[in-house]
């Protein structure tokens, strides 16, 4: 039990306004755990200074493992003793991230045994987060995890934490069993999840409709979007339900609609679906009157990345649909193409979307045996990779040159 | 057609590999995977150096370590515990 309570007037203010405070949290952790005491004196040592007291550790981890752990260790050792090893434990998370109470309990036991107690539910990789613990309680850790039936998640140059948006576990408009493929990517890539043997790390994620709900497509170098190739479903009635109700259609639904698709005329809406470009706006607007169509699946996109070494890339599309049902051999034959030609020529710290723009689209397309195709243009005149060979003939005496 | 090398012996030419130059080079898995494949030819294919890499990792005689990218090491102290 810790002895002493600090006074911590800077971080005192992030108690104050409206919100959930951090600092709230860390104090009641702090009234029976001595790791989370020392943690409020550091922080506050630091709001003090304006200087980060953390140091980075690269070698902590459980045995036969090359992610899931991240190491720190406090620069003031000897005024924050209880801190001086700090790491940080991804913990695998469920697909759509569903646990019982029961289960939650149980690994909060377990961090309040061997850590500091506090947890980042979740954290912005998709994993559950242990902030928190020294070098001698990993192992221990991990046993009773899984023992509980968890694993770690991935971190450093490996296959990160598969992720996915809840689908159809509560979404109507999931166009494929995320869960489902998150679940299998996880179980399939096991060997990369946790043997980093890549240029730098390579995330999935999986939303199920182009909502996009993790925003899949600005943060994985595979995003895996829900999408369909048939029209969407109307149901005019209760399109006219919403008018009658006092919707503007014409201005919310009609005119807001970015391929400018769709036609109100007081009674029924009528959508040109081969213009459509599946934002999504008209579904959401009218969730009642609209769906996605039958012919479901997904858009693979390719490249994303948040700026680390380089500058943020958003993913663009690699495969316009695809039906995603298992076993998913179509998906597992191009990732695995992707992974090769990657990891034989990408630079260290070279995310995959770095890569196609070091290496030019269409030699990455024709490296992985992709042809090229219209959808795969991100914006007008700024990838022009494509060249038709077809249309140059060589210059000869039957065709010399003009 | 040359008789495949064993994993032992790729995982050996591995640890001497990274012994040989600790503190002046540090060493990906892809690295090792391609040096081992120039050392051994066709007698060693991809899957026998991931199974060598495995095997040292397991063995504990190597680590993984984590400095702006994964790599792989003979265990050593943490400089940043200091």
């Amino acid at each position: 039990m810790p002895e002493k309570k600090r006074k911590t007037p800077k971080l005192d203010e992030l108690e104050k306004g409206a919100w959930p405070s951090f600092v709230k949290e860390i104090k009641t952790a702090a009234e029976k755990n001595a790791m989370a005491e020392d943690l409020l004196g550091q922080l506050e040592r630091s709001y003090e200074e304006k200087i980060g007291h953390w140091k980075h550790g690269g070698i902590v981890g459980v045995l036969g493992y090359g992610g899931g752990v991240i190491g720190r260790y406090s620069d003031l050792p000897e005024e924050f003793p209880n801190v001086s090893h700090f790491h940080t434990m991804r913990i695998n998370q469920p697909a759509g991230w569903f646990y019982t109470s029961d289960v939650l309990r149980k690994l909060c036991d377990i961090w309040e045994k061997h850590g500091s107690g506090l947890t980042n539910v979740h954290g912005s990789t998709g994993d559950l987060v242990f902030l928190g613990t020294r070098t001698e309680e990993l192992e221990p850790t991990f046993k009773e995890l899984t023992d509980l039936g968890f694993d770690l998640g991935g971190s450093g140059s490996d296959v990160r934490t598969p992720s996915c948006c809840c689908g159809m576990a509560r979404c109507e408009w999931a166009c494929y069993d995320t869960m489902a493929l998150t679940y299998f990517l996880t179980m399939h890539y096991q060997d990369e999840l946790h043997r980093p043997a890549f240029p730098y790390k390579w995330k999935f994620k999986m939303s199920g409709c182009p909502n996009d709900c993790v925003a899949a497509i600005a943060r994985s170098d595979m995003s895996i979007i829900g999408t369909w190739r048939d029209d969407i479903r109307v149901d005019n009635a209760a399109v006219t339900e919403y008018a009658k109700s006092g919707m503007n259609i014409e201005r919310d639904v009609v005119g807001n609609c970015p391929a400018k698709c769709m036609e109100w005329d007081g009674k029924e809406i009528k959508i040109d679906n081969k213009a459509c470009v599946k934002c999504m706006h008209c579904i959401n607007a009218m969730p009642k009157a609209l769906a996605p169509g039958k012919d479901r699946g997904a858009c693979i996109l390719i490249g994303a990345k948040a700026p680390i070494v380089e500058g943020a890339l958003l993913s663009s599309v690699l495969i316009p649909f695809i039906k995603l049902e298992p076993p998913y051999a179509e998906l597992i034959d191009l990732v695995d193409r992707i992974h090769e030609v990657w990891s034989e020529n990408g630079k260290n710290r070279e995310r995959v979307g770095e890569f196609i723009q070091r290496v030019g689209m269409g030699n990455f397309l024709e490296a992985i045996g992709v042809e090229p195709i219209p959808e795969m243009v991100a914006h007008p005149r700024e990838n022009p990779y494509v060249f038709y060979e077809e249309f140059f003939e060589e210059e000869s005496e039957e065709n010399p040159k003009p | 057609m040359a008789e495949q090398a064993s994993v032992q012996e790729v995982a050996d030419a591995m640890y001497k590999m990274i012994k040989d130059s600790m503190g002046q080079k540090k060493w990906k898995a892809t690295d090792l995977t391609k040096a081992v494949n120039e050392l051994f030819g066709e007698r060693c294919d991809k899957n026998i150096a991931k199974s060598a890499i495995r095997d040292l990792i397991e063995s504990g005689k190597c680590v993984y370590t984590y400095f702006g990218g994964s790599f792989i090491e003979i265990p050593h102290k943490e400089g940043a515990e200091n």
